[in-house]
């Protein structure tokens, strides 16, 4: 069977303002609404879209992190996942560590195509795409603004720096979603009634033969500087005035 | 002794600014000695650009036909051969950096430590999380190198004077050829480039249209700035996407950034927050974007626009 596996990550809600804990042991988790990353439900869309274009049998959505991880894999079947897997973890589990999960969950299930958000909106790493085309020894196309899928390449368009970069590349290959790649579908709520009897599968890390090594420790977390708020002009003239009075213009 | 090799951006025959700002980065380590690699297909300019920055020991050139335009499942066995004997692997974390870096990271099993922004010693650095909402302190193993990408916003380019010798590589390893280059479109500008501008005048959704984006540009083209866009804008189809300032556009650090009609989101801040001076158009008096201004005016941007000029 021809098939997707789609990166989940569970994160903090784009909405929510992100605040340190005093004791810089992290950031205030109590009571805040957690979320799909949204690279992620962006990757999920293009997946369920190409199933829909009858270019793909089945879209798996695979998680790798806590259990209440549970709740965004659920949110995934409502979009239109198949079914889920959960790789239960720490929380902060590194991104080598994930990407060797997720090579696992390759090994397992031999898709044509996994796909990640570009990077989570917690972390900001930008790199368990990367390191699983490496781990796997496939094509990458990372930033992807658009995806064309032909027999057994596709054509990607990627957002750089410069501006699109287009590459073929060869399937089975990793691809990981930038903004502008779609918008995602609105879950209704029937498919949240259809997505409890589908199928969530919740297995240990140990048990598919990864170790959780930690390389990278977090010493610290501290809020950024905060900018001095600046004065309110009250026309062009002034503003002119000042800026070049400090050889700005 | 830390030996830092650094990976060289380039294009068209041209060494990219920010590979001036990684040896600023990496001279911070202390003791280092810093090595750059320039893969290219025929990349001797580069290369000596390279060697001119200051504080670098020497230059690698690999040239090989496969390397020109960079793709990073192409680089990435060579970047993990060059790194043998080395204990710090840097790379700009702009696209070109983003995408290769974490590849040569898992392929010498380590960790990566993306976007630094400062060194705290040989081990340690700083870098932002959740948008910029957090800075981060990191350690990383002592057993093993270090993958990481530099935050360019973050650093000084270091200056010119340096002479290192260039040393050419022939690296004897398969390279896949499972990716392939097609195209790059990129919009060729006579304007500053928005990553290095000193100066640079960005539009929001509120500009209405892609025809009003001119305002923006004809300001621009006034001051000698660069374009940029707030996500809004570039989604709305105002401005392309490489115009794009925030959390997953680009971060920049002009000496003076002006925000016009851009209510100023947190991943839009995150973007501009190292901008030595922020100015704020918007009329809305209770935008976000007035709390981190250092001169805010408010009113209608289609009156303020001509007026700046008329100014100026």
């Amino acid at each position: 069977m021809r098939r997707i596996l789609v990166g989940i990550k569970r994160v903090i809600d784009y909405n929510v303002r992100v605040r340190v804990r005093p004791d810089g042991g992290g950031v205030i988790t109590d009571g805040v609404k957690m979320s799909i990353n949204p690279f992620d439900e962006i990757a999920l869309e293009e997946a369920l879209r190409i199933k829909e274009r009858g270019e793909t049998d089945e879209v798996v959505a695979v998680s790798c992190g806590p259990d209440d991880a549970q709740q965004q894999l659920r949110t995934a079947l409502a979009m239109g996942a198949d079914r889920a897997i959960l790789v239960r973890s720490d929380p902060s589990v590194e991104p080598p560590v994930v990407a060797r999960v997720m090579h696992k969950l390759v090994e397992r299930e031999g898709p044509m195509l996994v796909i990640f958000g570009k990077q989570a909106i917690d972390d900001d790493c930008n790199q368990v795409g990367q390191m699983l085309a490496a781990l796997w020894d496939r094509p990458q196309a990372t930033s992807a603004s658009k995806i064309e899928l032909k027999g057994q390449t596709a054509r990607v368009t990627r957002e750089v720096d410069a501006g699109l970069e287009t590459i073929d590349v060869d399937l089975p290959a990793v691809f990981t979603a930038d903004l502008r790649l779609n918008e995602p579908r609105y879950v209704k709520l029937p498919d949240i009634m259809k997505a409890k009897k589908k199928p969530l599968e919740v297995i240990d890390m140990a048990a598919i033969g990864v170790e959780a090594t930690q390389r990278l420790r977090t010493l610290q977390y501290e809020p950024p500087p905060q900018r001095q708020k600046g004065i309110i002009v009250k026309d062009a003239a002034e503003l002119i005035a000042a800026l070049r009075q400090k050889g700005l213009v | 002794m830390n030996r830092i090799l650094i990976i060289a951006e380039h294009a068209d025959g041209k060494l990219n600014a920010a590979v001036a700002k990684c040896v600023s980065c990496a001279a911070s380590v202390p003791d280092a000695e810093i090595t750059i690699a320039v893969l290219a297909r025929a990349g001797t300019a580069v290369a000596q650009a390279a060697a001119a920055v200051a504080g670098v020991a020497r230059v690698l050139l690999v040239d090989h036909p496969a390397n020109e335009p960079a793709l990073a499942a192409v680089l990435a066995p060579q970047v993990a051969r060059l790194a043998e004997g080395y204990s710090h692997v840097f790379g700009p974390s702009s696209t070109f950096g983003k995408d290769l870096m974490p590849r040569v990271a898992a392929l010498l099993d380590v960790a990566q430590v993306s976007d630094v922004m400062s060194v705290e010693s040989a081990r340690r650095f700083r870098r932002p999380v959740y948008a910029g909402n957090a800075i981060v302190t990191v350690e990383a193993a002592a057993d093993r190198p270090i993958v990481a990408t530099v935050r360019v916003a973050s650093w000084q380019a270091a200056g010119a004077g340096g002479s290192a010798p260039v040393e050419p590589v022939g690296l004897d390893i398969p390279l896949p050829t499972h990716t392939r280059f097609v195209s790059v479109t990129a919009a060729r500008s006579d304007r500053p480039d928005l990553q290095t501008a000193a100066r640079v005048v960005s539009g929001g959704r509120a500009l209405g249209s892609a025809e009003n984006f001119a305002l923006i540009q004809r300001l621009a083209d006034r001051i000698g700035a660069a374009i940029g866009a707030s996500r809004a804008a570039v989604d709305a189809g105002y401005a392309p996407n490489e115009l794009q300032v925030g959390q997953t556009g680009k971060i920049i650090a002009p000496e003076l950034y002006i925000a016009i009609g851009i209510s100023g989101a947190i991943q839009h801040l995150t973007g501009i927050k190292d901008a030595r001076t922020i100015v704020a158009i918007n009329k809305d008096a209770e935008a976000p974007i007035f709390e981190i201004a250092d001169y805010g005016l408010v009113g209608d941007l289609f009156t303020l626009i001509p007026e700046l000029e008329k100014n100026l």
